[in-house]
C-alpha cells in the first residue's frame, strides 16, 4: 500500500479544505461575530498543522497507485476532512458535542441534511454558511476539486480510480480525454448551475445570504435549511424554483456537457433521463391525488407534492410542509423515492436510477432465461450493450446495499424508538436525504439518538455517498493485510 | 492537439505510455477488447473507447472529426490501412499513421499513399533490423543515435574491464581518448547519471559519448577496440526482423546464417534468401549452436520470439566469446534488469517504432518549436533532444558559461550549417543552428527555452 501517496494527496486535499474556509471565516468578520471567526481561524490552524503533517510525510511518495489505493484514499480522506471540517462548529460552542459536531460536518460534506440541531436559527452567520458550503463541496466531490486544480504532470491514469471512487453512478468515465479537463468541466457545470439557482432565488426576493446558502444546499442536493420550517415560509415562487433546480442537479451531468456540445437529441433519447422524469413525473401525480383533500388549492396540493417528491428522490432533504401527517400512501411513495435516488454522475445519493434500470433489465432477462435457458441475450441500455461486469457490480452493490441497511437499522433499533423511526432514518441517512418520518421526520431532528446509533448514521452517510465500497474496503482485514 | 491511438498491442501501449507521459496531447485509445482497454485506461490519463477502429461509428465516437491524428497499430495491417481510409474520409485533413508490416506490402504502401490517405507508414521489424544493420556496421558501440541528419550521433558504450576508459575522471578523457567527445549521461548499476567534469568512469559503466559521425572510426581505434569487418553473422530465429536483416546483410555482400525450428517457415526463407543459409533445428539447442559455427562467427543476433530465450542465446555466446551480440527483446521495460547483464547491444522493435511516432508528432508541433529529433536512451532513463535556434530562442550569441541552465540538463552539441561543435564555455549558437540537450527526464522540454532556470 502506497501510504506516503495517499499523506500527500490528503495534505493537499486539507489545504484545499483550508481555503474554503475563508469565506466562512470573512463572513463571520462581517458579521460581527468574533467567536465564530475564532473558531474558523483556529479550526484553519489545525487544519493547516495536519496538512503540513501529512505533506511531509509524503514527500517522498512514490509511484504505484492502483485501484486500491484509489479506494482507500477516498474512503479515508472522507474522514479525515470530516473529522477537521467539524472543528468550527465545535470551537465556537455552538455544537458543544464532539459527536454531534461530527454528525452534522459528515451530514454536510455527504449532502444528506440531517441535522441534530433543533433551532437553526440561533447559529452564527458564518457557521450556517459553512454547514451550506459543505453540501456544495460535498456535491461534486472535493477530490474532482484537486483534480481540476492540480498541475499537469501530476496526473497519471491513477487519477481515474479516484474519480470513480468519488463518482456516483454504476459506470463512471471520463467524458473528455484529460482528466483535468472532465473534472473542470463538470466543476464549470455545476458553478453555472449554482449561479443560476441563486439569481432566480435573488429574483423572488430572498436575501442574498439566504439564496446563497439555500443554492448551496440545492447543488449538492444536500438540504441543510438555514431557517427551523426550511423553505416552508419562503414564497411559493421561491418553493418552485427550488423544486426545479433540485429536479436539475438530480440529471446526470454528461448531459449538460452533451448539451452545451449541442447533442440535444442524445439527452431526450437517454434511458435514464426518461426513467427519472417518468418517477417524478408519476409520482407527483399519484400523490396529489392521495393528499386532494389537505390543502386548499389545487396550485398547493400540486406544489407541495411535486416539492417533496423532488426534495426526495433527489436526496436533498429541503421541507415545504410536514409530510409525516400525510396519508400512508403517499409516504410509501415518499419512501421508495428515497431508496431510488437520483441520476448516476448527479449530486445525488440513492441507489441511482440507472442501477434501477439495469436492476429490472437484467431482472428481465433472467426470466426470459428461466423460460428459455438456451437464449443469449444482452441488457442494452440507450441501445449500447452492458458488460456483465458492470451488471455484476450492480448485484454486488444491492447486496451491500440490503445488508448495511439491516445492520444498521438492528443497532438503530438498540435506543428503543420506533420500527418507522429506526428504519426511516438509516434508511434516510444512508440514501443522503435527511428528514425520515415520525421521530426523525421533517420538523425533527437527530439529536435524540446514542452516541453509537449516531457513529453507525455516520457510516451510513459515508458509504451512501461514496457507493459504499470505499468505506466498506476500510473494514476489510485484507486492505490493511501487507503485501 | 488531438490523437487518436487504434489498436493496443505493444506499440499502441508503450506510444500511449510515451505520449501521455510528454502530457501536451488529447489521447483517445480504441480497442476492441474492454480487457485492454481497461487497464491502458485505468494507467494513463487517456480516454478509451470500445469497438472496431475501422468502422465510422467507433471512429466518430472517438472523435475523428477533430482529431489531428490517427495512429492505426492493430495487429492487421489491412485493419490498419482500412482504418486510416476510413479516418480520412470523415475528416479529410487528419494525419494518419499506419503500421504495415507484412513485407508484401511494404511497396506499394509508398505507391499507394495518396490513394491510401497516409501521412507515414511504420513497420517495427523493418526499422529493427535497420537499427541491427547499423549496429553490426560499428561492432563496438551498443547502440548509436543520429541527430542532425546524421552528422552527429550519440553512441552507447560499455566500459570492458582494462579498457582505456577505467578509472579516467571525464575531464581528462580528451588525452585518454585522442579525439574530440562529450560524455553525456552514464549508467551505472540501473541509475542514470549526469556526468560532471570530475566524474570518474568504471568498468562496467556503459557511458553515452556525443560525437561527430566521422570521429567515431578513430574513437574506436583509439579506444583499443578491434573493429574487425563482420563477414559472417549467426541469426536464432526466423522471424520478419531476421528476413528483413537478412536482406540488407547480403545486400552488402556479409555472409548470413539463420537457425529456425518451423519446416515451413525455413521453406518459405530458403524460397525468398536464396543466399542465405537456413538451419532447420532448436536455437535453444547448444549442440546446434556450436555446430553451425558459433565460435567462429563475426555476430550473434538472437531474434527469435521469446524474450528470456533470446537472452540465453545472448549469455550463452558472449561466454563463448562472440564479438558482437545483439538481442531483440520484445518487452523492454525500463526496469534495468538487461543493463546488468552481457547480452550485448539490447534492440526492442516497439520502442523504436513508438519513438519514430513520437518524433512525428512531435515534428507537426514543430511550428511552436518543439523538438525535431528525440531519442530515448539509457533504457528510456533519459531523453536526447534536437532542437532547433529560432528568433524565439533566448540567449542566441551569449556564451554557454553565462547562461544558467537547470539541473540535469547538458547541451551536448551545437550543429553549426558548415560544421557540428562539441560545446565549451566559449561556444554559443545563431538562429538557424541546431542544438542537441541531454535530460534524465526530471523534466519535460516541450522547447529549448524550457532548459533556462
Amino acid at each position: 500500500m502506497n501510504y506516503r501517496m495517499i499523506g500527500r494527496i490528503s495534505a493537499k486535499i486539507l489545504a484545499v479544505e483550508a481555503v474554503f474556509m475563508i469565506p466562512a471565516l470573512l463572513i463571520s468578520v462581517g458579521y460581527h461575530e468574533f467567536a465564530a471567526a475564532l473558531a474558523f481561524a483556529k479550526a484553519m490552524l489545525c487544519i493547516a498543522l495536519a496538512s503540513a503533517v501529512l505533506y511531509f510525510v509524503g514527500r517522498k511518495s512514490c509511484r504505484g497507485f492502483y485501484a486500491r489505493e484509489g479506494l482507500i484514499c477516498v474512503g479515508l480522506i472522507w474522514i479525515i476532512m470530516s473529522l477537521l471540517g467539524c472543528l468550527p462548529f465545535y470551537f465556537s460552542g455552538e455544537i458543544p458535542h464532539f459527536i454531534d459536531a461530527f454528525f452534522e460536518i459528515v451530514s454536510g460534506f455527504t449532502t444528506t441534511g440531517a441535522s441534530i440541531l433543533p433551532e437553526v436559527e440561533k447559529l452564527s452567520h458564518g457557521i450556517l454558511y459553512w454547514r451550506s458550503f459543505s453540501h456544495w463541496i460535498g456535491g461534486m466531490g472535493v477530490l474532482v476539486f484537486l483534480l481540476a486544480i492540480s498541475g499537469r504532470g501530476e496526473q497519471g491514469g491513477y487519477t481515474l480510480h479516484l474519480l470513480r471512487a468519488e463518482s456516483p453512478g454504476p459506470d463512471v468515465g471520463k467524458m473528455l480525454p484529460r482528466m483535468k479537463q472532465t473534472a473542470i468541466t463538470l466543476y464549470v457545470i455545476y458553478i453555472v448551475l449554482t449561479v443560476l439557482n441563486t439569481v432566480f432565488l435573488l429574483v423572488g426576493g430572498m436575501p442574498l445570504f439566504d439564496s446563497v446558502c439555500t443554492a448551496f444546499g440545492t447543488a449538492g442536493t444536500g438540504g441543510f435549511g438555514i431557517k427551523n420550517d426550511s423553505i416552508a415560509g419562503y414564497s411559493p415562487y421561491l418553493q418552485n424554483v427550488c423544486t426545479v433546480f433540485m429536479l436539475l442537479f438530480g440529471v446526470n451531468f454528461n448531459c449538460y456537457y452533451l448539451l452545451l456540445i449541442g447533442n440535444l437529441r442524445s439527452v431526450l433519447k437517454d434511458e435514464e433521463v426518461r426513467l427519472y422524469f417518468g418517477i417524478v413525473f408519476g409520482s407527483i401525480a399519484l400523490i396529489a391525488w392521495n393528499i386532494r383533500h389537505m390543502y386548499a388549492t389545487i396550485e398547493e396540493t400540486l406544489r407541495h407534492a411535486a416539492f417533496q417528491v423532488a426534495t426526495i428522490i433527489t436526496t436533498t432533504g429541503y421541507a415545504t410542509t410536514d409530510f409525516d401527517l400525510w396519508p400512508s400512501f403517499s409516504k410509501a411513495i415518499l419512501l421508495v423515492l428515497m431508496a431510488v435516488g437520483a441520476c448516476a454522475g448527479s449530486t445525488g445519493g440513492g441507489i441511482k436510477c440507472a442501477r434501477v434500470l439495469l436492476l429490472f433489465k437484467s431482472l428481465r432477462r433472467n426470466i426470459h432465461k428461466v423460460l428459455d435457458p438456451r437464449k443469449v441475450q444482452v441488457v442494452r441500455i440507450n441501445n449500447r450493450p452492458v458488460s456483465e461486469v458492470v451488471l455484476e457490480n450492480t448485484n454486488a452493490y444491492l447486496a451491500a446495499y440490503a445488508s448495511i441497511l439491516v445492520f444498521s437499522f438492528l443497532v438503530l433499533s438498540i435506543d428503543g424508538f420506533t420500527t418507522t423511526t429506526n428504519f426511516t432514518a438509516v434508511l434516510s441517512c444512508f440514501n443522503n436525504i435527511g428528514p425520515g418520518l415520525e421521530a426523525v421526520g421533517p420538523t425533527c431532528n437527530y439529536a435524540s439518538f446514542s452516541v453509537l446509533s449516531k457513529l453507525v448514521l455516520i457510516m451510513d452517510m459515508l458509504a451512501g455517498r461514496l457507493e459504499i465500497f470505499p468505506i466498506l474496503v476500510l473494514f476489510s482485514r485484507s486492505t490493511w493485510r501487507k503485501k | 492537439m488531438k490523437i487518436i491511438i487504434a489498436g493496443l498491442g505493444k506499440v499502441g501501449n508503450t506510444l500511449a505510455r510515451q505520449l501521455a507521459a510528454e502530457n501536451d496531447y488529447d489521447l483517445t485509445v480504441v480497442d476492441r477488447n474492454a480487457q485492454v482497454l481497461q487497464t491502458v485506461v485505468e494507467n494513463y490519463d487517456v480516454l478509451g473507447v470500445q469497438g472496431n477502429c475501422a468502422a465510422m461509428t467507433t471512429l466518430v465516437d472517438a472523435g475523428v472529426k477533430d482529431a489531428n491524428l490517427l495512429i492505426a497499430v492493430t495487429d492487421a495491417d489491412e485493419m490498419n490501412l482500412l482504418c486510416c481510409v476510413t479516418a480520412h474520409s470523415l475528416n479529410p485533413r487528419i494525419h494518419t499513421i499506419a503500421r504495415i508490416r507484412n513485407p508484401e506490402y511494404s511497396d506499394q504502401v509508398y505507391k499507394m499513399r495518396d490513394l491510401l490517405a497516409l501521412s507515414m507508414s511504420v513497420n517495427p521489424e523493418k526499422q529493427a533490423a535497420i537499427e541491427i544493420e547499423r549496429l553490426l556496421k560499428y561492432p563496438g558501440f551498443l547502440k548509436r543515435e543520429p541527430f542532425a541528419k546524421g552528422r552527429m550521433e550519440i553512441v552507447e558504450l560499455r566500459v570492458e574491464p582494462g579498457s582505456k576508459l577505467c578509472n579516467v575522471a571525464l575531464n581528462n578523457l580528451v588525452d585518454a581518448v585522442n579525439c574530440k567527445v562529450l560524455v553525456c549521461a552514464v549508467t551505472r548499476g540501473g541509475e542514470c547519471i549526469m556526468p560532471s567534469g570530475n566524474f570518474v568512469l568504471r568498468e562496467g559503466d556503459k557511458i553515452f559519448v556525443t560525437s561527430e559521425s566521422n570521429n567515431l572510426t578513430r574513437l574506436l581505434k583509439n579506444l583499443g577496440i578491434i573493429t574487425r569487418k563482420v563477414n559472417r553473422v549467426l541469426i536464432c530465429g526466423g522471424g520478419r526482423v531476421s528476413y528483413y536483416l537478412s536482406q540488407l546483410l547480403l545486400k552488402s555482400g556479409i555472409q548470413v546464417q539463420i537457425i529456425e525450428n518451423n519446416p515451413e517457415r525455413c521453406l518459405m526463407l530458403a524460397e525468398q534468401l536464396p543466399e542465405a543459409d537456413i538451419i532447420q533445428g532448436d536455437a535453444s539447442s547448444q549442440a546446434l549452436l556450436e555446430s553451425e559455427g558459433l565460435f567462429s562467427c563475426d555476430a550473434l543476433v538472437s531474434l527469435t520470439g521469446l524474450d528470456e530465450l533470446n537472452v540465453i542465446i545472448a549469455l550463452y555466446g558472449s561466454r563463448h566469446g562472440v564479438p558482437q551480440i545483439i538481442t531483440k527483446v520484445g518487452h523492454l521495460e525500463p526496469n534495468g534488469i538487461l543493463d546488468t547483464l552481457p547480452v550485448g547491444s539490447l534492440v526492442c522493435p516497439k520502442e523504436l517504432c513508438s519513438n519514430g511516432i513520437v518524433r512525428y508528432v512531435r515534428a507537426m508541433r514543430n511550428q511552436t518549436g518543439a523538438a525535431i529529433t528525440t531519442h530515448r536512451i539509457a533504457g528510456g532513463r533519459a531523453e536526447a533532444l534536437e532542437f532547433r535556434v529560432d528568433e524565439n530562442t533566448r540567449h542566441r550569441g551569449e556564451p554557454l558559461k553565462s547562461l544558467k541552465i537547470k539541473p540535469n540538463i547538458l547541451l551536448v552539441s551545437i550543429n553549426h550549417a558548415s560544421h557540428v561543435e562539441l560545446p565549451n564555455g566559449d561556444s554559443c549558437y545563431q538562429t538557424g543552428d541546431g542544438v542537441v540537450i541531454v535530460t534524465n527526464g526530471s523534466e519535460t522540454i516541450y522547447q529549448l527555452n524550457d532548459i533556462f532556470a
